[in-house]
């Protein structure tokens, strides 16, 4: 099946190594990626797009091996990336961004992105420069979905919406899973994370630390406090 | 927002403030006033218009009609660097920070405009200035960044941008801090470590904070004003605003205790 597979992955930026070794595999279940700052999270989010090069080790998509081929092969392969600090076009209006993704008889289509984020439909016509960032954040979700991805691959998210909405997206995105959508969730919302993933994967030091149960992790302090440094 | 303040202890006082793109009201007729080292927390659904507000009290858009005072003064029709030299230091919602600069040399920055850079010598070579370095070291401390003081922010998390964008607001010795999202993308130990410094500020400075995370945005706050659709939806103290269903149903959601 199209399941992801990173084995021994090393990346960093320019001389510092951020990732040192970084086995995951996503399959059908969701997983939440977390971790204290700095720990390497978006690095391996941005391993996996080929926005960075990876120095050793492997990633592949189902038979495709992400290695070396440009971040739009890997994006067909069927990854839709919602990156960190949301990246939408100024210039572009809220409607522009999804109808430039709009396929014939696709799963997604902007209708659905509206009934999802109906705060986006009452933008439809405003510039991506004149969006709050919480609407950025609805927007950046929504473009990923129209790519109708196999694998939702979204750095935090939950960054900057209101609660309500974060509940709402949490539902939205357990509805999603229902029905065969996989997520790998990077987070730091332990939360919004445990709603959605039943499985959350510790990166540590370039590394992944330990797999625990969302379940195990929420209720228990002294885990948090291991695992996220929680006081 | 205490007891019948009077324009002297006034730190900020926004009188009919309006603000319109096009045709977007983003801003609509908001009146409030902040009395001298109150903790203001301004939440509000997305879109309701809280970024804007802050760029309008610190004077990066000009206003469609109203009137702002800070520390008694009509800054009105002053533009931002005046209004920064009233005593206010702010982060944005997105990092403005100097990629290419490291963690400390960012933070030089910040202390320069506090020490009044009268002499050009260090400026040159900052890192020679004792002073300026154990000053630097100890605001990263406080937001937990030192162990990256020599990093170049261009190879630091998102996390950690959004401390070193406090340690610089910081180090301006501001009367007045104005905060956008803080606890936004930092993990919960980092959070933990934010709201001890937002606690710990001199009770000289006033602090204005935009934030969704209930848990740092009712920590602090002294009084809470609630945004939608440009305007004050409701105002009140954290206790008032955690028990109001109006603000459970519009922002918080069923699932928030």
């Amino acid at each position: 099946m199209s399941d992801l597979v990173i084995a021994q992955v090393e990346a960093g930026y320019g001389h510092v190594r951020v990732l040192h070794g970084v086995d995951l595999t996503v399959s059908d279940k969701p997983i939440a990626l977390m971790g204290r700052n700095g720990m390497g999270k978006s690095t391996l989010a941005q391993a996996i797009m080929g926005l960075i090069p990876i120095t050793s080790g492997s990633i592949t998509h189902g038979n495709i091996n992400l290695q070396g081929i440009t971040t739009t092969k890997i994006a067909r392969s069927g990854i839709g990336y919602v990156p960190q600090g949301r990246r939408v076009f100024p210039s572009l209006t809220v409607d522009e961004h999804l109808r430039i993704l709009e396929q014939k008889n696709s799963k997604w289509n902007s209708k659905k992105v509206y009934e999802l984020f109906p705060r986006l439909a009452e933008r439809k016509k405003n510039g991506g420069s004149m969006l709050s960032g919480g609407e950025q954040q609805m927007l950046a979700i929504g473009r990923a979905l129209m790519t109708n991805p196999t694998l939702l691959l979204m750095d935090e998210p939950s960054e900057g919406l209101a609660p309500a909405i974060v509940e709402h997206l949490g539902n939205s995105l357990r509805a999603l899973v229902e029905q065969g959508q996989r997520i790998l969730l990077i987070e730091q919302n332990l939360k919004f994370a445990a709603s959605l993933c039943d499985e959350i994967a510790i990166l540590a030091n370039g590394q992944i630390q330990a797999s625990v149960s969302s379940y195990a992790l929420l209720s228990s302090p002294d885990l948090q406090s291991k695992y996220l440094g929680v006081a | 927002m205490s007891q019948t303040p009077t324009k002297q202890n006034l730190a900020l006082s926004l009188s009919g403030v309006s603000r319109s793109f096009g045709g977007i009201r983003a801003v609509a007729d908001v009146s409030f006033e902040v009395s001298h080292g109150k903790r203001l927390t301004i939440i509000g659904t997305n879109g309701a218009g809280k970024s804007t507000l802050f760029n309008l009290i610190t004077g990066v858009y000009p206003l469609s009609s109203g009137s702002i005072h800070i520390f008694g003064e009509d800054v009105t029709k002053q533009p931002a660097y005046k209004r920064a030299q009233c005593g206010i230091a702010r982060t944005f919602q997105t990092s403005k920070l100097f990629s290419g600069m490291t963690v400390r040399e960012n933070l030089f920055t910040s202390l320069r405009q506090a020490m009044n850079a009268e002499k050009i010598s260090w400026l040159a070579n900052p890192e020679k200035s004792e002073k300026l370095n154990s000053e630097c070291s100890q605001i990263l401390e406080r937001v937990d960044l030192l162990r990256k003081a020599d990093i170049k922010v261009s190879e630091i998390s998102h996390g950690e941008s959004r401390q070193l964008e406090v340690a610089m607001a910081l180090a301006m010795k501001p009367k007045m801090l104005m905060l956008d999202e803080p606890a936004a993308g930092i993990s919960p130990t980092e959070r933990g470590r934010l709201v001890e410094l937002l606690k710990s500020l001199e009770s000289s400075i006033t602090l204005i904070l935009i934030e969704h995370d209930m848990a740092v945005a009712l920590a602090v706050a002294d009084e809470v004003i609630v945004m939608h659709d440009g305007e004050v939806f409701t105002q009140g103290t954290p206790e008032e605003i955690r028990q109001s269903s109006a603000v459970r149903d519009l922002y918080l959601g069923s699932n928030h205790e």
